[in-house]
């Protein structure tokens, strides 16, 4: 235990916290090799926050659980490299992986009712998260500070609501339950996957605003998948669009958010309704459907509904997939785009509809 | 929960009475002569006139709600059965006397049943455990070579039919091969070895063929609890592998699997008749077989009685094993 490798809290060299590079995740099926995630590279550092946006199937989901290790490796090719402070997690013993989950890396899950076992008390659950990677702790000790830790997410009476079951729980208690469990090791890294889309908005609020506590506290990294936009703009500090498996663009929140650089991204924040905007007008949605994992379109793969291939000489956009690269407005703002200026094109075209 | 348990052992109850007339009605109603049957029994001349003396005494002339009303009456009271001259005393709980023997059929029932209390009970310490082993296994390896292997010899031996795989067994390991004594029961009172070792060739053939439906069904219940949500949960906590199919996987995988337990735990229980048959074990499903053949009405009737209170008494049991497990379930 004591061999200075596991020791991932001290990171090897002054990379950040946790650095995915170049990571590929495919499922064999029966009907072929799915690309649900290709050549992802991403970083975070601790006490910073990462949003991942996209839509399902996007592989925001897929490429947190390959960090946590959830995949089953036999039905699972993974390639790329994904360091957790300095050690790398891809071929790692399932023994070593096994310590590093819930331990170091925590996950939260979206629909907690599914998430939690119907069979055993929240209180019980809890304490098996810590009994997991405190051995020699008592089941007292475990079943202490799964209570501690409720009455750190804001559940009252923790003591007595420890012995509840999950069903007995009201939604919004179901995921401070699951963010307690997530948080109970002191995870250096949490990933939080769609954690209030089954809430609803009040519920919501007081779930981002203690992850947000918790983050101060604890000084985690945090990546905080979505599909919500209004979430990330609120939680996250970096922001990464995926489509298709692939990073489409990725930089700071306020960047992305107002100068989106590749027209997927666009296409989301346009769709989102504004409160000024006349409520009679209908909402701009992105055309078309989610393309095939299974065969991923030539080109770039947001082409089939890009509204912008004629902007485009020739038919590049069909033909070659754009590097992920940094536009005009610097080097910290990627995005994966045949336009020459696409915050100018996007601009423009924003503008003509506002007319 | 305590009002639960007595509304059910309610409608249990009327289950059995229900099942009690039907049987009274088919017997009565269908073309039978108890009075044939029990003179033949006693001599190989039974002129037309005996007969008629002998349903007169058997009361078999008597309205069929009569006739009900004196066996149920028997059941709780006890009574005094005369036929051929002589009265027969019955003691409750009095399911009628055997035509042939004309002992109580209680003390029959009595005499028979621990034999196939000890079949059903050794068969299952096999089939269950085996099977829901084995059937986790496979799930746990679904796609693999392992789980092809489990997969296609649970259904080769569920393909056999039962009682060609009980006969050969038998004609192979006992007679052939000798590797297995001469199965036979002895109570467990006597001799617990000799219990064992006349047991244990029954015990496994059944459990072995039994056991195959069970892996099928382990397995069809495991993989779905192991694609569940909270499984992935158990996981992400850094749980041990094992922990997490045994304690979070299994745990909810075995619910469905003990409802199906109980049912066949019961009808285990109103006799195993083709393994008392081939085996030479004399249990009650060897005598239901028997006393169809003979007609013998009390007994036929008695055993279909048990078998019915079994399989209510084991499904009331199972559902209130379901509300230990899952505390969702609450019995209202």
């Amino acid at each position: 235990m004591s061999s200075p490798v596991e020791d991932v809290t001290r990171p090897a060299s002054n990379e950040p916290f946790l650095v995915v590079d170049d990571l590929t995740v495919k499922f064999p099926t029966a009907d072929g090799l799915v690309h649900a995630v290709t050549g992802l590279s991403y970083s975070v550092e601790m006490g910073k926050t990462l949003g991942i946006v996209g839509e399902s199937g996007s592989g925001k989901s897929v490429s947190s659980m390959a960090v946590v290790g959830l995949h089953d490796a036999k039905r699972t090719h993974i390639s790329g490299s994904i360091r957790v402070g300095g050690t790398e997690i891809i071929g790692l013993s399932e023994q070593r992986m096994r310590r590093l989950r819930g331990n170091e890396v925590a996950m939260i899950f979206q629909d907690a009712l599914a998430a939690l076992h119907p069979f055993y008390r929240v209180g019980n659950q809890l304490a098996e998260a810590y009994l997991a990677h405190h051995p020699n702790a008592s089941k007292r000790e475990a079943n202490e500070k799964g209570i501690a830790m409720l009455d750190r997410v804001g559940i009252p009476q923790p003591d007595q609501r420890a012995r509840d079951y999950p069903h007995q729980f009201s939604g919004g208690m179901r995921q401070r339950a699951m963010i307690a469990m997530a948080l109970i090791n002191d995870p250096k890294l949490l990933f939080a996957d769609e954690p209030t889309t089954a809430l609803d908005v009040t519920v919501q609020a007081q779930i981002l605003d203690l992850l947000q506590d918790l983050q101060r506290d604890f000084g985690s990294a945090i990546v905080f998948i979505t599909h919500d936009l209004g979430v990330i703009a609120e939680m996250a500090d970096d922001v990464l669009v995926m489509y298709g498996g692939r990073a489409v663009e990725l930089g700071s929140c306020s960047a992305v958010m107002s100068k989106p650089q590749m027209p997927y991204t666009w296409g989301l924040l346009e769709s989102i309704p504004e409160l000024e905007s006349d409520p009679g007008a209908r909402l701009l949605p992105i055309p078309g459907t989610p393309p095939s994992l299974l065969h991923p379109p030539t080109g770039c793969p947001f082409h089939p509904r890009c509204r912008f291939t004629g902007d485009v000489p020739g038919d590049l956009c069909e033909r070659e997939l754009p590097d992920l690269v940094p536009g005009v407005e610097g080097a910290a703002h990627l995005r994966r785009c045949h336009l020459r200026n696409p915050a100018e094109t996007l601009d423009n075209a924003a503008n003509k509809r506002e007319v | 929960m305590f009002g639960y348990i007595v509304r059910r052992l309610i409608a249990a109850f009327m289950v059995i009475v229900a099942t009690s007339i039907i049987v009274f009605a088919l017997f009565f109603y269908g073309p039978s002569n108890p009075g044939q049957v029990v003179c033949m029994a006693t001599s190989p001349q039974c002129p037309a006139e005996r007969v008629h003396d002998y349903n007169e005494s058997l009361g078999y002339y008597d309205p069929v709600t009569q006739q009900y009303a004196v066996w149920a009456k028997g059941l709780f009271t006890g009574r005094d059965i005369e036929f051929g001259g002589s009265t027969y005393p019955c003691p409750a709980p009095c399911l009628g006397i055997s035509y042939y023997t004309r002992q109580p059929v209680t003390e029959l029932m009595k005499e028979r049943f621990p034999a196939t209390l000890s079949l059903a009970v050794g068969a299952t310490m096999i089939f269950f455990p085996l099977g829901v082993v084995l059937g986790s296994l496979a799930a746990r390896k679904r796609g693999t070579a392992t789980d092809r292997l489990l997969v296609g010899s649970s259904l080769v031996i569920y393909s056999i039919p039962y009682y060609l795989l009980a006969l050969l067994s038998y004609l192979y390991l006992v007679i052939i091969w000798g590797v297995f004594p001469q199965p036979e029961y002895n109570p467990i009172t006597q001799n617990p070895w000799l219990w064992f070792t006349g047991l244990i060739l029954p015990w496994l053939v059944l459990g072995l063929a039994t056991s195959t439906s069970y892996a099928r069904f382990s397995r069809g219940s495991m993989v779905e609890s192991l694609n569940e949500d909270y499984v992935r949960t158990a996981k992400a906590k850094g749980l041990a592998q094992r922990t997490v199919v045994i304690r979070h996987g299994l745990r909810a995988a075995i619910v469905p699997v003990i409802t199906i337990l109980g049912l066949d735990f019961a009808t285990l229980l109103a006799g195993t008749v083709f393994t008392e048959y081939i085996f030479g074990i004399q249990g009650i499903g060897r005598q239901a077989l028997d006393s169809i053949q003979d007609q013998n009405f009390p007994v036929i009737s008695a055993t279909v009685l048990i078998a019915a209170s079994f399989v209510v008494i084991a499904n009331l049991v199972v559902d209130i094993l379901y509300s230990v497990i899952d505390p969702r379930v609450r019995l209202t």
